[in-house]
C-alpha cells in the first residue's frame, strides 16, 4: 500500500532543524543551486532552544545573549532568508538508499533522495528506566525535556516540592522552569564529589533557588503509588539512606545522543559518545552522509552545536565538488577521566576542527588540568589549561596541540597526568 | 440491548433496575474472554471491573508469550486450556489484527544436568500433545541465537512458541463482549455480595448489581471474592515478576524466544523479543503479600542484570526503554481451579498464574460449558456482530505512519506524534473514538505504544498529555471519519 510516494530531489537533506541542523542549512542553501531541504518532526522548526524558555543563547555564534525561543525563531529566520526549505511534522523514519531518506508528513510520505545527508537529531536526556530507579511507577517523575515542553509549550502544571537529579548546567535550567510553574526544588542530588556548574550559576543559583546540592548521592527508589510523595535518596560512600518528600522528580542529563538513523544505516558509532564517529569535516564513514550537533558531543551549549554546522558545510561542499577524502588517518582515543572526545579521527589535509577546539567530557572534577597526547607508547605533547575539566559538562582543548600528531603514528590517546 | 453504533460503557452510575443474567467479576484477559463467550447466546451479561479500565490488573504487564504449553504438567486443566487456548488465540488473533509473531524459541541447557532433562522435557512435551520440539546441539544453539553468552551446552527448540500484544488481547476480547451487547461497569469494586431470593446482590463501590449468575474471574482478588460465597478453597500469593524491555536497536541481537530449564518455582528468566520491537529480559519470581505492589526492586533489577550478563551480554550493552513488573496469581491449588456451584449459581475461576494470556479464550469455553451444564439455559445468538478489527501495534504489520494510501485518505495518520513508536494523532483520536475509550495516560499508552519508547516522553509527554485532556481533539481536525471510528 506504500504506492503513492513523493519523491524529492534535493542537494542537500538535513535531518533535525534544531541549531546545527539550521546553521548548517544556513550556511549551504546560498552556495547550492539544487537546494537544501531541512525536515524535523516537531511541528515547530528550532530544536531544544524552542522550550528552553531562559537566557543563555546565542553567545558565541550570535555574539548575543538571547532566550532559548528567541534564539530558535531567528536560526529559522536565518535559514529560510538563506533559501533553505525547512519542513516540520515531518519524521524521518529510515533509509531508502545510501543518501535517501523516508519520511512521514501529513502531506504523505516522502522519500528525499540528496546528494549528501546532514544528520543533526540531537541528544536526549535518559529517562527514570534507563537510569534504573527501581521503585513504585509513580506519576510525576519527568526529564528536562518533559518538564520544559510541559511548562513553555503546554502551559501544563507540575507539583509543589521537585528534587533534580543532576547538579550541572541544564539541572539549573530545569530549576528555572520549575520556579516558573511554581514549584519550589528542595534538593539537587549529584553523584559528584562538587555541583559541576559554573560557579556563576551554582552559588546565586542555591540562593536564588534557596536548594540544597546533595554531593555524592543518587536516588535509589521511587516512592508513591499513583502519584510521587518521595525519593530514597542514597549517600554513595556512608550507603546511608533518607527519604525525602516531594511530588516531582526531574531527572537531568545523563544525555544519549539521538542515533537511531545512524544505527540504522551501519554508520560506525563511537563508543564514548555513542554518536556516529566522525572526522574533522565531520564525514561518517557513510560516503556522503554527515553529523553535527549533539549527536557528536553530548551535550555542550546550542551556539557549539551551532557553529557545528556552518563549519560542516564546506565538507559537503567539498563532497559535492567530487573532492576525495585525504588518505590516512589516526584515530583519536580519550582515556580516563575522559570519556569521549570530538572529532575521533584526524586526516592531515583535513580542516582543523570547528573552532579549533577537541571537545572533551570528564568524570572528574581537575581544576587546572594538565592535558596530554600518546601516542605510540610516548607521550608526544602535554599542555596545562587554566579552565578546569569538570563532570557535567564539555571541556574544549585548543586544537594546537595536535602539531605533535604523527599522520602515520597510528592511535592517539589523549588524557590527563 | 442494542448490539452495535451505541454500546454500553458506564463507569459511574448504577444499574439498580436490572438484573443480569450473568455478573463476570473482572475484566482481565480471562473475565473479557468469558463475558464475551456467554455474550454469543441469549444472556444479558455484565462484565464488572474495580478499575477504570479493562486489562489494568496482570493482564497489563506479563510476558507476553503464546505458549504451545510444551512444559506445562501433563493430565491438568492447565495443559488442556493452554493447548486448546494457543490454537483459538492465534486463530482469533487473525481474525481481529491481536499483534502475533510466531517467533518460535529455544530452550537452553546450561549444565550437565540441564543438558540431561532435554530428553524428559521433549517426552513431557509429547504428553502435552505438542510434538514439535527438536534437540539439538551446542553448533545450532549458536547458530540459531549467535549473541547468546558464552556457556550454553545444547537446547530443545520450540518452533511454535510465539509472542503476542497482551494489550490487544485484552481489549479485543472486552470490546467485542460491548459489541455483542455486554454492559461493562468499570469502577465498581465488589466488596460483598448478598443472595436475594434467586438474585445475587453485588455491592460495589460504585453501586449495586443485581444478577442471576455470577462468575469471579478477580485474578488477584479471586479468593477474596470466592470466601464472600462461603467457599474456602484456596489463597492467592501475588509473585511478582519484573521484568526490562531493551531498545528498538537490540532486536537484531534475538529473533527468537530463548528459554531456560524450567525449575519448579517458574519458568525462569528468558530473553524474548516483544511485538513491538524490542528485547524482554525477565522475569524474576518473587512471592509478596502486598497484592497491589507492581513496582520494580533493587534486588529485582540486580538479579535481571545479573542473569542477563550470562545469557547475552551484547543485550546489556543496550539501552534499557522500560521496566515494570506484574503480579501472577499464584495460589496453593497446583492446577486452574475452575468450579461451578450450581446451587449458589456462582463459578469460580481461580489459580490462572502464569499462563492466563494464552489460555484465557479457552477457559472462557469451558466456563460456558460448566455453566450450561450447572443449568443455566445456553441458546446461541444467530444475530452476533463480526469481532473488532482492532488498530495494529505490531512491527510485523503494516502501522498507520507507513501507510501512504491511509494518510493520504486522512493526514492525522501522517501527524507522528510519539516519534520514539511512531503513533499518529490519528490513532490516539481514534481511541477516544473506540467502543471502549482510554479512561487515562496508562490506558491511552496500552492502546497505542505512545510515550512506551525510548525518551518516554521526553519529546512527547506533553503533547500526548494535551492530546489525552482533549480526547485526541485539539491536534488533529478531523477531516475524515477514520475507518476505526466506523466499526
Ligand atoms: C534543558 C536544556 C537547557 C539548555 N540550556 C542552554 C543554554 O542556556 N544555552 C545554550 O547554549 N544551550 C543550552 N542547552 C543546549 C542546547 O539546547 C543544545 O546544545 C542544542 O539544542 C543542540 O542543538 P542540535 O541541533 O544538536 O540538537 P537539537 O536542538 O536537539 O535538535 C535536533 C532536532 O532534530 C529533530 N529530529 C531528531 N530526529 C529526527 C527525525 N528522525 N526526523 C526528523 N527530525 C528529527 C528534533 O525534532 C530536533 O528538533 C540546553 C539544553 C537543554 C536540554
Ligand atoms: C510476570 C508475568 C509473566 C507472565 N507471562 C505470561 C505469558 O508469557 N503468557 C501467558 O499466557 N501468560 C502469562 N502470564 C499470566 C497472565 O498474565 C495471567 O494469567 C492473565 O493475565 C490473568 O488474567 P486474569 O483476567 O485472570 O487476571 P487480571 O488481568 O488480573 O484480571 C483480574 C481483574 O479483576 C479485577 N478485580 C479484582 N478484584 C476485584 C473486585 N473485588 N471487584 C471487581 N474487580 C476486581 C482486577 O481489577 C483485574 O482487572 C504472566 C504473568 C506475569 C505476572
Amino acid at each position: 500500500m506504500t504506492t503513492d510516494i513523493t519523491t524529492l530531489t534535493p542537494d542537500v537533506v538535513i535531518v533535525g532543524a534544531g541549531p546545527s541542523g539550521l546553521s548548517a542549512a544556513r550556511a549551504l542553501a546560498p552556495k547550492l543551486g539544487g537546494g537544501v531541504l531541512v525536515l524535523d518532526r516537531e511541528s515547530t522548526a528550532g530544536g531544544i532552544p524552542r522550550h528552553s524558555d531562559h537566557p543563555g543563547y546565542g553567545i558565541r555564534d550570535m555574539r548575543r545573549f538571547m532566550s532559548g525561543p528567541a534564539y530558535a525563531r531567528r536560526l529559522v529566520e536565518q535559514a529560510e532568508a538563506a533559501g533553505a526549505t525547512i519542513r516540520t511534522n515531518a519524521t524521518v523514519t529510515g533509509w531508502a538508499g545510501d543518501r535517501a531518506i523516508e519520511a512521514t508528513t501529513p502531506e504523505g510520505r516522502i522519500r528525499v533522495e540528496a546528494r549528501a545527508v546532514v544528520l543533526a537529531t540531537g541528544a536526549r536526556e535518559r529517562p527514570r528506566p534507563a537510569r534504573l530507579i527501581p521503585g513504585d511507577r509513580a506519576r510525576g517523575v519527568y526529564t528536562t525535556g518533559h518538564l520544559q515542553n510541559l511548562v513553555h509549550l503546554r502551559h501544563g502544571k507540575v507539583g509543589r516540592r521537585a528534587v533534580i537529579v543532576g547538579a550541572e548546567l541544564v539541572s539549573w535550567s530545569a530549576a528555572l522552569t520549575l520556579r516558573e510553574a511554581g514549584c519550589r526544588t528542595v534538593l539537587m542530588t549529584t553523584e559528584y564529589p562538587r555541583p559541576d556548574s559554573y560557579a556563576l550559576f551554582s552559588v546565586p543559583g542555591r540562593i536564588l533557588f534557596r536548594t540544597r546540592v546533595a554531593t555524592r548521592t543518587r536516588v535509589r527508589r521511587i516512592i508513591g503509588r499513583p502519584e510521587l510523595e518521595a525519593v530514597e535518596v542514597e549517600n554513595i560512600d556512608t550507603g546511608e539512606r533518607r527519604v525525602v518528600e516531594c511530588d516531582t522528580l526531574i531527572l537531568t542529563g545523563d544525555w544519549i545522543p539521538d542515533h537511531e538513523l545512524a544505527r540504522a544505516a551501519g554508520i560506525t558509532l563511537d563508543p564514548g559518545t555513542k554518536g556516529p564517529l566522525v572526522d574533522s569535516a565531520l564525514r561518517t564513514d557513510r560516503p556522503g552522509v554527515f553529523a553535527v550537533g549533539n549527536m557528536l558531543h553530548p551535550v555542550d551549549t546550542a551556539d557549539i552545536a551551532a557553529i557545528d554546522g556552518a563549519h560542516v558545510a564546506r565538507s559537503v561542499i567539498a563532497w559535492l565538488n567530487g573532492e576525495s577524502v585525504p588518505a590516512g588517518q589516526v584515530r583519536l582515543v580519550a582515556d580516563a577521566p575522559f570519556r569521549w572526545v570530538s572529532p575521533e579521527i584526524l586526516r592531515p589535509g583535513d580542516p582543523v576542527p570547528s573552532r579549533r577546539r577537541l571537545l572533551l567530557w570528564s568524570d572528574r572534577y581537575i581544576p587546572f588540568p594538565q592535558v596530554v597526547l600518546r601516542q605510540g607508547g610516548k607521550v608526544v605533547a602535554r599542555r596545562r589549561l587554566w579552565w578546569p575539566a569538570a563532570p557535567g559538562r564539555v571541556f574544549r582543548v585548543p586544537t594546537g596541540i595536535l602539531s605533535a600528531v604523527d599522520p602515520k603514528g597510528g592511535t592517539v590517546h589523549i588524557g590527563t597526568r | 440491548m442494542s448490539t452495535t453504533g451505541e454500546t454500553a460503557v458506564s463507569t459511574t452510575g448504577e444499574t439498580m433496575g436490572t438484573t443480569f443474567d450473568v455478573a463476570v467479576i473482572g475484566a482481565g484477559i480471562v473475565g473479557s474472554a468469558i463475558a464475551r463467550k456467554l455474550a454469543g447466546y441469549e444472556l444479558n451479561v455484565a462484565l464488572l471491573d474495580a478499575r477504570g479500565d479493562v486489562g489494568d490488573g496482570t493482564s497489563k504487564a506479563n510476558t507476553a508469550i503464546l505458549h504451545t504449553g510444551f512444559d506445562a504438567t501433563p493430565g491438568t486443566l492447565e495443559s488442556r486450556l493452554v493447548r486448546e487456548g494457543y490454537r483459538l488465540l492465534s486463530d482469533y488473533a487473525e481474525r481481529t489484527g491481536i499483534p502475533v509473531e510466531h517467533t518460535g524459541a529455544l530452550l537452553v541447557a546450561w549444565t550437565e544436568e540441564e543438558l540431561d532433562a532435554l530428553p524428559a522435557l521433549k517426552e513431557k512435551a509429547e504428553r502435552n500433545g505438542y510434538d514439535r520440539t527438536r534437540i539439538v546441539g551446542r553448533d545450532e544453539v549458536y547458530r540459531q541465537v549467535p549473541h547468546l553468552g558464552e556457556g550454553a551446552l545444547g537446547g530443545l527448540t520450540v518452533p511454535d512458541e510465539s509472542i503476542i500484544c497482551t494489550w490487544t488481547t485484552n481489549l479485543a476480547l472486552a470490546t467485542e463482549a460491548v459489541l455483542r451487547g455486554v454492559t461493562l461497569l468499570l469502577n465498581r469494586r465488589v466488596r460483598s455480595v448478598e443472595e436475594r431470593g434467586g438474585r445475587t446482590v453485588l455491592r460495589t463501590s460504585g453501586g449495586e448489581v443485581n444478577a442471576r449468575w455470577v462468575v469471579n474471574a478477580a485474578g488477584l482478588g479471586a479468593d477474596v471474592i470466592d470466601r464472600l460465597f462461603g467457599h474456602d478453597r484456596f489463597t492467592v500469593t501475588p509473585r511478582r515478576g519484573e521484568l526490562l524491555v531493551y531498545d528498538k536497536l537490540a532486536r537484531p541481537l534475538v529473533d527468537k524466544i530463548v528459554l531456560p530449564v524450567p525449575t519448579a518455582r517458574g519458568k525462569g528468566v528468558l530473553i524474548s523479543p516483544t511485538v513491538y520491537g524490542n528485547v524482554l529480559l525477565g522475569p524474576t519470581a518473587e512471592d509478596l503479600t502486598d497484592r497491589t505492589d507492581t513496582g520494580t526492586s533493587e534486588k529485582g533489577l540486580e538479579f535481571l542484570l545479573g542473569k542477563g550478563e550470562k545469557l547475552m551480554p551484547a543485550l546489556l550493552r543496550e539501552e534499557v526503554t522500560a521496566a515494570y513488573a506484574g503480579l501472577r496469581a499464584a495460589s496453593d491449588h497446583p492446577d486452574y481451579l475452575i468450579e461451578a456451584d450450581a446451587g449458589r449459581r456462582y463459578v469460580l475461576v481461580g489459580g490462572i498464574r502464569s499462563t492466563g494470556l494464552t489460555s484465557g479464550i479457552a477457559v472462557g469455553e469451558h466456563v460456558a460449558e460448566l455453566i450450561g451444564e450447572a443449568g443455566l439455559a445456553l441458546t446461541p445468538r444467530k444475530d452476533l456482530p463480526e469481532p473488532p478489527h482492532m488498530p495494529n501495534l505490531g512491527e510485523a504489520g503494516l502501522r498507520p505512519y507507513q501507510d501512504a494510501a491511509r494518510i493520504a485518505g486522512d493526514p492525522a495518520y501522517g501527524r507522528v506524534v510519539c516519534f520514539c513508536e511512531r503513533v499518529t494523532a490519528g490513532e490516539i483520536r481514534d481511541t477516544f473514538r473506540s467502543p471502549i475509550p482510554p479512561s487515562g495516560l496508562e490506558g491511552l499508552r496500552r492502546r497505542t505504544r505512545a510515550m512506551n519508547g525510548r525518551c518516554q516522553g521526553f519529546f512527547c509527554g506533553a503533547e500526548v498529555g494535551n492530546l489525552m485532556d482533549t480526547k485526541g481533539g485539539s491536534a488533529c481536525e478531523q477531516r475524515h471519519p477514520s475507518p476505526e471510528a466506523q466499526r
